[in-house]
């Protein structure tokens, strides 16, 4: 398991329409108590041309899942209330949800990221996120997508 | 040097002076870039989240500093670590240093030190919040004008 910092940013993009195009297919979940989060890592990822939805705590995310939704990427907050991010991840690959899921979080011990990830995680990275941990996470899930196809 | 131009000029200096007194990091140069014709007022809408989250959580820090029968440091701390990571979300850098060292006095559950670092974190989001509200209204007057918003580098 990665305990994934963004790759450097000598990571060079495709044209923005190339980008836009491939990752049109894409959807997102983005799951933080934060209305202003939410609406950063919103903007964010359209701009990478993805569809995105966002729920504001744990158990809205799970209920997503319940009720027939499907995410390609899942971005997961730790600290929430009613259900945290390691509990809903948890819940999630319990359910057999095999989407990515990526913790953002803003926990500052190296042990506390350590447990987040063991809920289930493919990568966790630290708030705020940026360009380049999109990039980054885009590539791998166009490569898993490549690989399955 | 016409009004437009003018205007131009103090937004700049204003944009400046921001980054050079280290009010702002690149962080908030990133949330500019991301504002396109399609939301304009996407910094000015995350900005007033943010000021609405902060107010509270500067709030919950007082009261939870204020309790006579012993002060739950696990909550103060709780509210600076929040205030932490969305300051460092827009690129409040100054606020998110007070942040930083507030907590340390946190975790020694000394209250004059958590007083005296709330009064810091007060201080620099007072400041960060008129610095910004003062780039919004040089943007409004910019745009009033019929001139364009100079693009953040």
């Amino acid at each position: 398991m990665v305990l994934g910092k963004a790759s450097s940013s000598s990571l060079s993009m495709k044209s923005d329409e190339d980008v836009v195009n491939n990752n049109n297919n894409l959807r997102v979940l983005v799951v933080d108590d934060s209305p202003m989060i939410r609406k950063l890592h919103d903007m964010y990822l359209k701009k990478f041309g993805l569809e995105v939805q966002v729920a504001e705590n744990g158990k809205n995310a799970v209920e997503l899942f319940r009720f027939g939704a499907s995410f390609d990427l899942i971005l997961m907050d730790k600290e929430m209330p009613v259900m945290d991010g390691a509990e809903a991840t948890k819940e999630l690959r319990a359910m057999g949800v095999k989407s990515m899921i990526v913790g953002v979080t803003s926990l500052d011990s190296p042990y506390e990221k350590q447990v987040f990830m063991e809920a289930g995680l493919n990568y966790c990275f630290n708030k705020p996120l940026i360009a380049d941990n999109i990039s980054f996470l885009l590539q791998e899930l166009n490569k898993n997508n490549n690989d399955k196809n | 040097m016409d009004i437009v131009n003018q205007l131009q000029r103090q937004f700049i200096d204003h944009s400046t002076s921001l980054h050079r007194e280290g009010i702002v990091d690149d962080q908030f140069t990133e949330l500019q870039k991301l504002q396109d014709e399609n939301s304009p007022d996407f910094v000015v809408e995350v900005v007033s989240l943010f000021f609405e989250d902060s107010e509270k959580l500067l709030n919950n820090m007082a009261r939870a500093l204020e309790q006579a029968q012993g002060v739950d440091f696990k909550q103060v701390d709780a509210s600076v670590h929040q205030l932490k990571g969305s300051s460092s979300s827009i690129g409040a850098m100054r606020v998110k240093n007070a942040c930083i060292a507030f907590r340390s006095f946190c975790e020694a559950q000394n209250r004059e030190g958590c007083l005296r670092c709330l009064q810091k974190v007060t201080h620099e989001y007072s400041l960060l919040k008129n610095k910004l509200q003062s780039l919004f209204r040089l943007e409004q007057q910019i745009l009033a004008a019929g001139g364009s918003i100079p693009v953040a580098k």
